[in-house]
């Protein structure tokens, strides 16, 4: 099955991006988004709809957890602009359904999955984690999903698996930042395949116990919290096994600046800014950025032994 | 009051407030989104790079329209400037950095782009301290040759913005082109074409020379 159906749309029948807009802002006005976003998809995967059995997991935080408009209206999605209010107000055009993750390379049974399969192949749990972005900001968000492991699991990696891929979805027709050419389409990150396999990683689905926003990164998303923000891959098509490290698509774009491994660490500075203090959103003053973004005793392990200034 | 209002000073005035206006309300209203203190610092950076600009188009636009009197605003134009840059750069010391003067001295040292912005704020001092006419009046020929730093403060401005960004260039190249032709307009063969364009298009109504009072400032 074909991951997009190139021409079952005729250009005719998509609204053009201003007057979508313009309607957009008019529903918003009225209060009634909600109702006007359920017309354009099935209302059971919207934004805001509950998601059932997400059950409690042991990754709490004794920290405030970022507001849910917060989360939602200030990130980084490139896909769909450069400012950070871009994805909220422009990810209203990413369909999310019908949506496949293509599982393929270095891998014993690959194959495609449909969302809705994915989101029964392991309980869903919810799991607090900090967010550390790159730029220096930093939120505390209740993701829901269940750890990438059991997809690799089951894909049964073969002995030249070394690295795993992420790709997001690459259709301009949907992901309006992607008809400029500011990073080299489709956004591709990637992970070694033990970080891959820690318990810690995983694949979200929901936010806040709800189903994933699309400026968040719908209909499925990686999330490694001890990493900076933009190495976990969002709206994710493709997650591809291969035996060499993944030429990432920030590392392509400015090599000098983003290194493979991205791991928080607040003594090595990126080239141009200092990464030892964050500014956590909500709060006034900055606060110290801990290594690993505080799972060191979950994560350092993995790093034994290596340069983290030379492997950035 | 009606003197008061038929002085357009009085209305680039207001006009040059709104911007602080806007953080103002927005900031009463929990209109500043996620970030305030980010958006404080990118909206007086901002204001501070428009400023530049504008003040810079004074002396095309009165070469363009030959209205001499433009000289007038140039002042109050490049002090809000001023203004808002010192806002921009509290915003940095204050809200950034809490006063931690070793963390400033690191970061000034360190970065960059910090450097080139913290040297565009120390350039504009002189030229704010010494924009009264007293201080024309002593400085004479000095005056002016002091106040061509400001191309250098606004191409410093503009790299300070390129150098900051992550990866979308298109807002700093934007300014960026926009000095460029502010800067070339100045070029001897360009002030001719301004000339040669305005005595074409719209015989003069106002005379260069009206302006004399203003002297001081009115040959860039």
């Amino acid at each position: 099955m074909p991951i997009h159906q190139a021409n079952d749309i005729l250009p005719s029948e998509i609204t053009p991006p201003d007057i979508y807009r313009e309607r957009r802002r008019f529903m918003q006005g009225l209060g009634v988004l909600a109702a006007g976003a359920a017309l354009s998809a099935a209302p059971d995967v919207e934004a805001g709809v509950k998601l059932a059995g997400v059950r409690a997991s042991a990754y709490k935080l004794d920290e405030d957890k970022t507001p849910y408009k917060d989360v939602t209206t200030y990130n980084n999605f490139y896909e769909f602009g450069t400012g950070k209010g871009d994805p909220a107000e422009n990810a209203g055009s990413l369909k999310t359904r019908p949506w496949t993750v293509a599982i393929e390379g270095e891998v014993s049974n690959p194959g495609i999955y449909d969302i809705d399969t994915l989101l029964k192949l392991a309980p869903l749990e919810e799991r607090v984690y900090r967010m550390r972005c790159v730029e220096g900001w930093s939120m505390v968000i209740p993701w829901a999903g269940f750890p990438l492991r059991e997809i690799i699991r089951r894909a049964e990696p073969t002995g030249n698996a070394k690295y795993v891929e992420f790709v997001t979805l690459n259709d301009p027709r949907q992901m309006p930042g992607q008809r400029s050419r500011v990073l080299d389409w489709p956004y591709v990150e990637g992970l070694r395949l033990d970080e891959a396999m820690h318990p810690l990683t995983l694949l979200a689905v929901g936010l806040y116990g709800e189903v994933l926003p699309n400026q968040n990164g719908a209909p499925i998303r990686l999330v490694a919290p001890w990493k900076y923000g933009f190495k976990s891959a969002k709206s994710i098509a493709k997650i591809r096994f291969v035996e060499k490290p993944p030429l990432t698509a920030w590392m392509r774009a400015a090599p000098r600046e983003f290194g493979f491994y991205s791991n928080v660490n607040p003594q090595v500075d990126h080239p141009r800014w200092s990464q030892a203090k964050e500014r956590r959103i909500g709060e006034f003053f900055k606060r110290d950025t801990l290594m690993f973004n505080g799972y060191g005793a979950q994560v350092a392990g993995l790093y034994r032994g290596m340069d983290l200034k030379k492997f950035f | 009051m009606g003197a008061v209002l038929r002085n357009p000073k009085v209305w680039i005035a207001l006009v040059c407030l709104l911007p602080l206006v806007r953080l103002i309300v927005l900031g009463g209203s929990g209109g500043l989104g996620a970030n305030p203190i980010e958006f404080i610092t990118r909206s007086t950076g901002t204001w501070t790079l428009v400023g530049l600009m504008v003040t810079l188009m004074v002396t095309p636009l009165r070469r363009l329209t030959g209205r001499a009197d433009l000289i007038r605003y140039r002042r109050m134009l490049g002090l809000f400037t001023f203004f808002y840059a010192g806002l921009h750069f509290v915003t940095y010391i204050w809200l950034d950095q809490f006063f931690d003067p070793a963390a400033i001295a690191k970061d000034i040292i360190k970065r960059p782009f910090i450097t080139i912005g913290f040297s565009a704020f120390v350039l504009l001092i002189p030229l704010a301290a010494t924009s009264t006419h007293a201080m024309m009046r002593r400085l004479g020929r000095r005056w002016q040759q002091l106040h061509r730093l400001v191309y250098l403060i606004a191409l410093l401005g503009v790299i300070h913005y390129l150098w900051l960004v992550k990866k979308d260039l298109t807002e700093p190249l934007i300014y960026g082109a926009v000095l460029a032709v502010l800067l070339a307009l100045r070029l001897p063969w360009c002030v001719t074409w301004l000339q040669t364009a305005r005595s074409r298009f719209a015989p003069a109504r106002y005379q260069v020379g009206k302006a004399g009072a203003h002297g001081a400032g009115s040959a860039q």
